[in-house]
């Protein structure tokens, strides 16, 4: 990343060189300065006192285990992982089939796959949840799945399809050529290959997942920010700043791990199809002109998009 | 349906209020984010630094907390007394989306050319004028269609504030749900018509600029 942005600026003489250094200090100093700010308001606030013991010697009777078990893993993680883990298969197969609908030959089966990606695409995953609660009447663990499933497996069929249209196309009359009926081609030559070339945007939606089963704090399902609510609930007011920022911090460190797991296996592809080249289909020069290329930024842009 | 027709101007004073969120956070967020980029690319170490610590903690936090903090640590922990509902909703979602139209530009900027950015300085014109009149304007060509996939998702992400105290499309749906138990499916189908009457358009938009944006290059 540092070679494609040096690009943008001139290797630095002696008084550019000079220059940075002065507004390294000046930049330094001004957030250094607002993080002093924040410390010494959040201390004045009284932030820093013995309200943070709750995490190591809980009060009113209640032990550490009580507190990081019990509540915060076993409630707060693993509610927030269930719905996910539901989903995740349910959200594939769902996502499959469109897929297979929308590449098929006849336009009756293609515009319904069509406009049911399109709505589901488009409505917040929050306002099915509320529809599961209110409309259907169903468990909020199930209204969560069901956000989960409507909403994902629109977008991994969007997915799959953007992969399956930057193939070069001779693989799929390759497969035709060689007597495989259409479904045959999609399953076995088509897929597989978009599905490589997809994986990282498809990691990157489990980021999704998790993010936005946080939506059933609001639908009132019991999940890791749910965990923290009953916590401070209580232990009291001033444990609010503690639960919230121990549960944020749950947040970030699993989302990150989950993301850096999508760009390594991004890197990791990358490399690998410039090393083995040619024998790679997506490393193929003869495909449609650009096309491997505009796999690439479809594939970056469609991050991009699904991390949301 | 019914009794989304009964009451249209609830329905009415719902959709203004998602557009409101969506428009106002959305031009906080595209300022913000563009300044975001703009350290992430910057020589001087320190911004970036912030910029990626920046992107990195709110792109990975869920909306949903980002809105649990605003309300209830901004006040405690530093003292910011941020008004209740709207002004908060703005701010949270500001906050979130301008991560991802920073990381929509940053990568729009890296998609260009290594030989535009070298021509440029080789014809001596300095970082910012290499930045606002070669690399941005070819940028933002290709950021086009990846940002209105970002607004879309962001238009969508308004209805986190329903569970803070807004008033907007899917807290009018709750709310009409709860007061027409009979035409349940009818409120949840007319809202999400609203919806998409917001949000497809901006697909189509985007998938056609995506087409010419693909043929010129």
């Amino acid at each position: 990343m540092s070679n494609e942005t040096s690009v943008l600026y001139e290797a630095p003489g002696p008084r550019a060189k000079a220059r940075d250094r002065i507004f390294t200090v000046v930049f330094t100093l001004i957030f250094v300065g607002l993080l002093v700010w924040a410390g010494y308001t959040a201390y004045s606030n009284g932030i820093f006192d013995d309200r943070w013991a709750v995490l190591w010697d809980p009060p009113r009777g209640q032990s550490v285990s009580d507190v990081w078990i019990t509540s915060i893993l076993m409630s707060g993680i693993w509610g927030t992982l269930k719905p996910v883990l539901i989903a995740i298969p349910i959200a594939l197969a769902l996502a499959l089939a469109l897929t297979i609908l929308r590449q098929s030959p006849y336009w009756i089966a293609r515009v319904p796959a069509r406009v049911v990606t399109e709505v589901f695409r488009g409505i917040p995953v929050l306002l099915i949840m509320y529809f599961g609660v209110i409309g259907l009447n169903i468990d909020p663990l199930w209204a969560v799945v069901l956000g989960l499933v409507v909403y994902n497996m629109a977008v991994v069929a969007e997915i799959l399809r953007a992969g399956i249209a930057a193939l070069p196309s001779g693989q799929k009359e390759a497969g035709l050529s060689i007597g495989l009926s259409p479904l045959q081609t999609l399953l076995r030559i088509q897929l597989p290959q978009a599905v490589r070339i997809m994986l990282p945007a498809l990691i990157s939606q489990i980021v999704v997942l998790l993010k936005d089963s946080s939506l059933g704090f609001i639908i009132g399902y019991s999940e890791l920010l749910k965990s923290a609510k009953d916590n401070y609930n209580f232990f009291g007011e001033s444990t609010k700043v503690v639960f919230i920022f121990v549960v944020a911090v749950l947040y970030i460190l699993i989302n990150m791990s989950v993301s850096r797991l999508a760009t390594y296996i991004e890197g990791r592809m990358r490399t690998k199809s410039k090393t083995v080249g040619g024998l790679h289909v997506e490393g193929k020069a003869d495909g449609p002109p650009g096309g491997v290329t505009a796999t690439g930024i479809g594939a970056n842009t469609r991050t991009g998009d699904s991390a949301l | 349906m019914g009794a989304l027709i009964d009451n249209a101007d609830v329905v009415w004073t719902a959709f203004k209020m998602t557009l409101w969120l969506s428009v106002s956070a959305g031009v906080l967020s595209f300022i913000w984010g563009v300044m975001l980029a703009a350290f992430r690319v910057s020589p001087i170490g320190p911004l970036r630094t912030f910029g990626t610590v920046y992107v990195n903690i709110f792109r990975n936090s869920p909306l949903t907390l980002i809105f649990l903090v605003m309300l209830n640590l901004a006040v405690p922990v530093l003292g910011l007394h941020v008004g209740l509902g709207v002004p908060m909703a703005i701010i949270s979602l500001t906050l979130y989306t301008s991560t991802f139209v920073c990381e929509v530009v940053r990568s729009g900027i890296n998609s260009v050319g290594v030989g535009q950015a070298e021509a440029a300085r080789s014809i001596g014109l300095t970082f910012f004028q290499t930045l606002g009149q070669i690399v941005l304007p070819q940028a933002f060509r290709s950021v086009v269609p990846p940002l209105i996939n970002v607004y879309i998702a962001h238009v969508k992400n308004t209805s986190v504030a329903a569970g803070f105290a807004v008033f907007e499309l899917t807290a009018s749906a709750q709310r009409l749900a709860n007061g027409n138990p009979a035409d349940v499916v009818g409120v949840f189908a007319g809202i999400g018509l609203c919806y998409l009457v917001i949000t497809i358009p901006m697909g189509v938009a985007s998938q056609r600029i995506e087409r010419k944006v693909a043929i010129a290059r």
